[in-house]
């Protein structure tokens, strides 16, 4: 085992893997920007390296001084988190090449998995279903608009190496897809380096179900149970809960299959999620994407399995054999509510400093937070302040702790969404556990 | 005269328009970015963009004033 891990990452995931990095007798590092050094991960870490100014692409995306700051601080591994460069191959190369230890999948997994339409191929070829889509990125409006023909339409517009939701789009006729596409091909360019568009087929009343996968040393891959993130503003997620209320065990037991079967088609190692879309009328699904990283919404699974999933990843990096079992039964219900610096009803993004900040106690609750009173919620990053996770022993014991656990969280001085919280967890179809990615848009309709 | 302010903290990503252009109620004026998020400012009635108090790079808080509209 390597006795550093540098945490390449910010706020509430980067405090989130320190916790584990040092409860296993690891030195953990923490690298931050000029904004973030007041943070609590910044104090938390037994080291701490200032990578420079507020601006992603100044600190926490610059490969260079990342790599400076391990060498600095004399790191022995790196882990990145989510978000950032924690799905760049390059990076993850760079690492290597430094002599360090990446805890995550081989760049080349990373790559292959990265290109929507390279990922999707691959899974049809390895039997996983997938959307009826495009087989070639699309890069030009004529493209986008023979596809949706072939395709038919509602279609989903989405950058073919883009990721968090930005510039996806629904079209459901010419001038929708027209108007779609250029915001797809706009954001595409600038986050991701290239105009290369993806069109699929769009689930009306679909849910989002992901399979957390953990992918050992050995070539075996296990399935750690299934997430609903069907709760999305923006094409983000907002809440999210395991076992999916909209899966009957059946229709689980072949996704599993499916996303060990994926697993072992990329040679994954780490942790992983195969991301879907079920159509919850039919109990069926397709596969949607592949995340080669820990996902901010692992608490939920880590709550029913017990499984501490930083743990593993570290263990399956430094070669060692992983704890986790190979058939885990979910244990109770989990649900986490994203607290993000927004406003409830319209979702923009209202940083500034914290006043206030009372975080609620109790059975069976956990928060995951980047703050504590008197930091400041900056506009420079995104606006999750806290994961409010809740466990009880069915589902609805799991609603009345998330509601009592709403209501005790204390937010003031940036907006936050803990009304909306409070407004998802007593409405009726969340509430029953029949919902789908239309859930919010209905809300605000 | 139409006065188009902040609605939050962001950095200004695009102008889209230059004083003396013609808008549309809804057409964009300029797009702002905050959060990792993209959010349009719209204008909220026709007529002619008469001042224009932002430049792409700036940083601006709540109420601060983007732009100006004459209506038509």
């Amino acid at each position: 085992m390597f006795d550093s891990v540098l945490v390449a990452n910010r706020g509430e995931i980067a405090r989130r893997i320190i916790r584990t990095v040092k409860a296993m007798g690891l030195r953990a590092i923490a690298v931050h920007s000029e904004a973030d050094a007041d943070l609590p991960f910044v104090a938390e870490a037994d080291d701490a390296y200032a990578l420079g100014p507020a601006a992603p692409a100044h600190s926490y995306l610059d490969i260079a001084k990342v790599l400076e700051a391990c060498r600095a601080t004399g790191a022995r591994a790196v882990h990145p988190g989510y978000g950032f460069l924690a799905e760049n191959a390059a990076f993850a190369r760079a690492v290597g090449e430094a002599g360090l230890v990446w805890i995550g999948p081989s760049p080349d997994a990373i790559a292959r998995m990265g290109d929507k339409i390279n990922a999707r191929n691959l899974m049809e070829s390895a039997g996983v279903p997938v959307a009826a889509g495009t087989r070639e990125p699309v890069t030009d409006r004529d493209g986008a608009l023979a596809a949706a023909a072939l395709i038919g339409y509602p279609v989903m517009v989405k950058a073919a190496g883009g990721g968090g939701g930005i510039g996806m789009g629904v079209a459901r006729d010419d001038a929708a897809l027209v108007r779609a596409f250029d915001t797809a091909a706009r954001a595409a360019e600038r986050f991701g380096g290239g105009a290369a568009i993806l069109l699929e087929r769009f689930v009306e009343r679909a849910r989002h179900v992901e399979v957390q996968i953990l992918g050992l040393a050995d070539g075996t891959v296990l399935a750690l149970g299934e997430r609903d993130c069907s709760v999305q503003r923006r094409h983000q997620k907002v809440a999210e809960e395991a076992p999916s209320p909209g899966v009957t065990p059946e229709l689980r037991a072949r996704m599993l299959a499916a996303a060990v079967r994926a697993g072992e088609a990329v040679g994954y190692r780490g942790a992983g999620t195969v991301e879907c879309l079920v159509d919850a009328d039919r109990q069926d699904f397709v596969f949607l994407e592949m995340n080669t990283r820990l996902q901010v919404e692992h608490p939920v699974t880590e709550l029913v399995t017990g499984v501490d999933l930083v743990e593993q990843q570290l263990l399956v990096a430094a070669g060692e054999p992983v704890t986790a079992g190979g058939a885990v039964e979910p244990r109770g219900h989990a649900i986490e509510l994203r607290v993000y610096a927004e406003d409830s009803r319209r979702f923009l993004p209202g940083p500034g400093k914290i006043d206030v900040w009372e975080e609620p106690v109790g059975p069976g609750i956990r928060l995951d937070s980047g703050y504590v009173a008197g930091n400041t919620v900056t506009p420079f990053y995104d606006p999750l302040m806290a994961k409010l996770c809740v466990h009880g022993a069915d589902r609805a014991q799991a609603l009345d702790r998330a509601r009592a656990a709403v209501a005790a969280f204390r937010v003031e001085g940036p907006k936050s969404n803990l009304a909306f919280c409070a407004e998802l967890l007593d409405n009726a179809e969340f509430a029953a556990g029949d919902y789908d990615t239309g859930l919010v848009a209905r809300m605000r309709a | 005269m139409a006065e188009v302010r902040a609605e939050m903290v962001a950095n200004v990503w695009k102008v889209v328009v230059a004083e003396g252009d013609a808008v549309n109620e809804g057409d964009t004026l300029v797009i702002l970015e905050s959060m990792k998020m993209e959010i349009p400012v719209l204008a909220e009635d026709s007529g002619v963009v008469a001042g224009l108090k932002v430049a792409e790079g700036d940083v601006i808080q709540e109420g601060d004033l983007i732009a100006v509209i004459d209506p038509s």
